[in-house]
């Protein structure tokens, strides 16, 4: 059955829409392969889909890499979709156009597996509204034969329960060889003459392992609307699906060639992911927790995939990524490598998203040897030294006025510190030392820097506990007494009115967190009310011009109704040591006892050394997954490269040579 | 602390610059100006072109864009041009940039400048507007009465808001011809158009073919710029580069040519 482009259709629609280019696909480094590739059975079709815009879905590691990881095999082909905004979603409807991916312009309805990434969980709705242009039923009970299967990974895919009713599988943790042995899975089914239809499959990557199949499993609940047990309903079943984990990411050196996008995304970048993993076991951080142990990308192998990836992308910035980059065992060799290494070509570096107490500012110096030298970023999370020790946080008010002064002192002039509100045990008071904070980084740095023209951003996000982290018991403040909070804080900020004025204060609302703290820790009950807000017109939930809390708060009454259980229940509720809760049956590896064992601990503010420098402390990741740490020092340094200078390279079919 | 000063020597200087017209064909008309900047110096820089940069901390490559045609509009003739520290051959640039954009942004011809300024050559565009399930005779009649009009004033929203232009100051001629596809009728609006400011642009001339006659395409018409350059008397459109292109080639180390340039050391390394 031959697919035929969708763009012919779509074209028409798009001098209506906002920014059109983001639709057309055509990226450099995009592939689109013959629909029958490896013949009409022998070839396994995947859709990757970003449940967000494309200027935020593009730039995702998550998608680049299983998008290159599946198209290198040739009997596998794989596009990418992301949501369309609503302008577009209406002309849709109106002229009939399915959700397309973007590379081939196919409908998504036509691949084999549609697999979602979910990194928050306030994309779920934009997973409803892709399902739905895409022709593919809303309830995962509802598909045929005909239908994709539809599977979830990404972070929130470790508590995927609440939209178990519209997921047919789930992978937790890491995607790459997963992907790769799912396709193996389906082509062989395919072949075979698809031999039990779609139940058979998922069947199938159930019993194999490692893919979690939601109607497998039936939950039962106690008469007080606790979960009473999750068990399996089929045999052969696993009762806990452990989480997928890749080891030496030197093997495993994707994106190779990183999509280029011709449309403005988030991110005008290419990423090397320099490791994954943390083990600085800060309490409320759930990527921290669920992406142990730590395995380090080596020096070496960083240098050639920020060479490569330069070459096949034309990018001049390279973000090195990882939860915590300044904690690579190198990492000042590998600055200072590529710095030397890329000197004079107008090629910067940075450590994105580096939130760390001890990124030292020499460091810094060295990422911005070739460019401007803006804004450094700091992340206490706590505002008073007791509540660093509740939620792990070790940095001292001392360590910290100690690095920004250098900071300032180097000829830095704005520096951003974040925070968390909400967090359990906190009080106003631990909150208000945020603004002591900001006015003595003002006070030292005016002196350091001799200048008033320095400023302090403070940003403020509302804590949400997660699901597998040592906070996954802990009642979520509610957005009331988060704003009421909030606002003490900016009024101390304000209180002087000089150095408040060089203290810009960025927080939005509580609401949201609400939300998503009821879709992070919900149970399947919870997927009634993601239908309703999504029926009610619920899109881009993560974007707060789109966002409404009263939609979502009409729509869980309405779908709770009669349950027992409301918002509250899910949120601001602290449960017991002993309550099942939902993704219990998911297996982060984490030691359910040692979570627990660490939640006690943080309220008496016990603080848990780093397991890479200070040894094991039993959280049972290694163990239970059969994995282990994989750190350097390898002692390997980057050599210069020849031929960076510009060097025009003719095309192979050009046989004239530059004049001179 | 004392300012930072950028390290390193100054930027090289510019001894050459090279001319190109691109195109922006298909699907990929959908890229804005900005969008194709970025993916242009992207491809400068896979392709290995010795850029001359400007100075201070964050460096650009130097280039100049003349105009654009408008977000969702093709185009055949796109100019720009670069400057580089490396005397080289136009049409190796050509090729080595044309292949490292995507397919449907394409280099299509290239000349080393020889003086004078590109912007100064181009006062006029030639439009191709297809207007799929338009009758010829419509769009014919339709355009005789906005020929016939004195004035015709079009809103076009823009980023400064509403602005008011006269479509049909601007246009030189407009004729209509037929190209029906197998299921419906097509027409096929050849338009000149002056450039002025600000400037009129294909979709003005719908709205003022609209406003005339009422003619209103049913499906979105398909504009492409087949050229730029200076309008003659005659009506014809002068090629940009033209002038460029007048002598041969200049031989090895022949910089008396390169007139405006900055810096003449070029002979030096070669
Ligand atoms: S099991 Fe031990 S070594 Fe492994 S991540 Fe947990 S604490 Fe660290």
């Amino acid at each position: 059955m031959p697919i035929e482009s969708l763009f012919p259709r779509l074209e028409p629609l798009l001098p209506r829409v906002q920014k059109p280019i983001q639709y057309v696909g055509g990226e450099l480094n995009s592939t689109v392969k013959d629909w029958d590739v490896a013949g009409p059975d022998g070839t396994v079709r995947w859709a990757l889909m970003y449940p967000d815009a494309y200027e935020v879905g593009l730039p995702n590691q998550g998608v680049m890499i299983l998008y290159e990881v599946l198209n290198e095999r040739p009997d596998v082909l794989a596009e990418r979709t992301y949501s369309v905004w609503p302008d577009l979603e209406a002309l849709m409807r109106e002229y009939d156009v399915p959700q397309f991916t973007v590379d081939g312009h196919r409908p998504v309805g036509a691949f084999d597996v549609l697999g979602v990434s979910l990194p928050t969980e306030l994309g779920y709705t934009n997973l409803l509204t892709a399902l739905d242009l895409a022709g593919i039923p809303i309830l995962a009970a509802e598909r045929g034969d005909e239908h994709p299967i539809v599977l979830a990974g990404g972070h929130a895919a470790f508590n995927p329960e609440p939209v178990a009713d519209f997921i047919d599988a789930a992978v937790l943790g890491d995607g790459e060889q997963a992907v790769l042995e799912i396709s193996d899975l389906v082509g062989d089914w395919k072949q075979a003459g698809r031999p039990g239809g779609r139940a058979q499959l998922l069947l199938r990557l159930a019993r194999a392992g490692g893919v979690y199949v939601p109607r497998f499993y039936d939950v039962d609940y106690l008469p007080d609307g606790r979960i009473r047990r999750v068990a399996p309903n089929r045999s052969g079943v696993p009762f806990r699906v452990d989480k997928r984990t890749v080891s030496g990411l030197d093997d495993w050196p994707y994106p190779k060639t990183p999509l280029v996008p011709l449309a403005e995304t988030v991110h005008e970048r290419m990423s090397v992911e320099i490791f994954r993993g943390c083990t600085r076991g800060c309490r409320f951080c759930q990527a921290g927790m669920i992406t142990r142990p730590v395995r380090e990308r080596s020096i070496t192998g960083i240098g050639e995939m920020v060479a490569a990836g330069l070459v096949a992308s034309g990018y001049q910035e390279v973000g090195l990524l990882s939860l915590s980059s300044a904690d690579h065992s190198e990492i000042a060799e590998i600055a200072t490598g590529l710095a030397d290494r890329y000197a004079g070509t107008n090629t910067s570096l940075s450590l994105p998203s580096t939130r760390v107490d001890a990124f030292n500012v020499t460091l810094a110096n060295e990422f911005s040897r070739n460019g401007r030298r803006s804004g450094l970023t700091f992340a206490p999370e706590g505002g008073s030294e007791r509540i660093r020790q509740v939620i792990n946080k070790m940095v001292t008010k001392e360590d910290l006025i100690r690095t920004v002064t250098t900071a300032y002192g180097a000829g830095w002039r704005q520096v951003k510190l974040y925070f968390m509100c909400g967090l359990p045990t906190e009080t106003d008071a631990d909150v208000l030392e945020i603004a002591e904070l900001a006015m003595e980084v003002i006070r030292i740095g005016r002196q350091v820097a001799g200048t008033k023209d320095i400023r302090c951003t403070v940003s403020i996000g509302g804590f949400i506990p997660k699901p597998h982290t040592p906070f996954q018991w802990a009642p979520q403040l509610d957005h009331e007494a988060t704003d009421a909070r909030l606002r003490l804080l900016r009024e101390a900020i304000n209180s002087d009115r000089s150095l408040g004025r060089a203290i810009g204060f960025r927080y939005h609302d509580g609401r949201p967190g609400i939300v998503e703290g009821l879709l992070s820790r919900g149970d399947r009950r919870v997927g009634a009310v993601i239908r309703r807000a999504w029926e009610d017109g619920g899109r881009f939930d993560g974007w707060s011009e789109y966002f409404s809390f009263d939609r979502w708060m009409t729509a869980a009454e309405v779908a709770l109704a009669g349950a027992g259980v409301d918002v509250d229940w899910y949120t601001t509720r602290e449960r017991g040591e002993h309550e099942v809760l939902p993704w219990d049956h998911l297996d982060a590896g984490l030691d359910r006892r040692w979570l627990w064992a660490d939640w006690q601990e943080s309220l008496t503010g016990r603080e848990v050394d780093d397991c890479r420098w200070w040894g094991c402390y039993d959280c049972g990741v290694c163990p239970s997954q059969g994995t282990q740490i994989q750190i350097g020092p390898t002692g390997r340094t980057l050599l210069p490269l020849p031929g960076l200078r510009p060097v025009l390279a003719p095309p192979a079919a050009s046989a004239s040579a530059p004049v001179g | 602390m004392a300012k930072r000063t950028p390290d390193g020597p100054p930027p090289e200087p510019v001894v050459a610059r090279i001319r190109l017209r691109y195109a922006r064909r298909g699907r990929l008309r959908f890229t804005s100006h900005r969008d194709f900047a970025r993916a242009f110096e992207r491809a400068l820089r896979r392709a290995g072109v010795p850029m001359a940069l400007s100075a201070g901390f964050s460096p650009h490559p130097r280039i100049s864009y003349v105009g654009a045609a408008p977000t969702g509009m093709a185009s055949e003739a796109e100019y720009v041009e670069i400057a580089l520290t490396e005397r080289l051959d136009a049409e190796t640039v050509r090729a080595a940039v044309d292949a490292s954009l995507p397919p449907g942004l394409d280099v299509v011809d290239a000349v080393v400048a020889r003086g004078g300024s590109l912007p100064d050559r181009i006062d006029a565009s030639v439009w191709q507007i297809r207007l799929p399930g338009l009758e010829v005779d419509a769009v014919a009649a339709a355009v005789v009465t906005l020929l016939a009009a004195e004035s015709v004033p079009v809103q076009r929203l823009t980023k400064e808001g509403r602005r008011t232009v006269d479509a049909r100051a601007a246009i030189v001629s407009a004729t209509a011809r037929v190209d029906d596809l197998p299921d419906q009728p097509c027409a096929i609006l050849d338009v000149v158009v002056r450039h002025v400011t600000p400037a009129v642009r294909p979709d003005d001339i719908l709205t003022a073919l609209r406003t005339v006659a009422d003619l209103v395409p049913p499906v979105p018409p398909l504009a492409t710029r087949l050229a730029q350059g200076l309008l003659a008397e005659d009506g014809q459109i002068s090629d940009p580069l033209a002038p460029d292109r007048e002598r041969l080639p200049a031989a090895e180390g022949d910089a008396p040519d390169a007139a405006p340039l900055t810096g003449s050391a070029v002979a030096s390394d070669r």
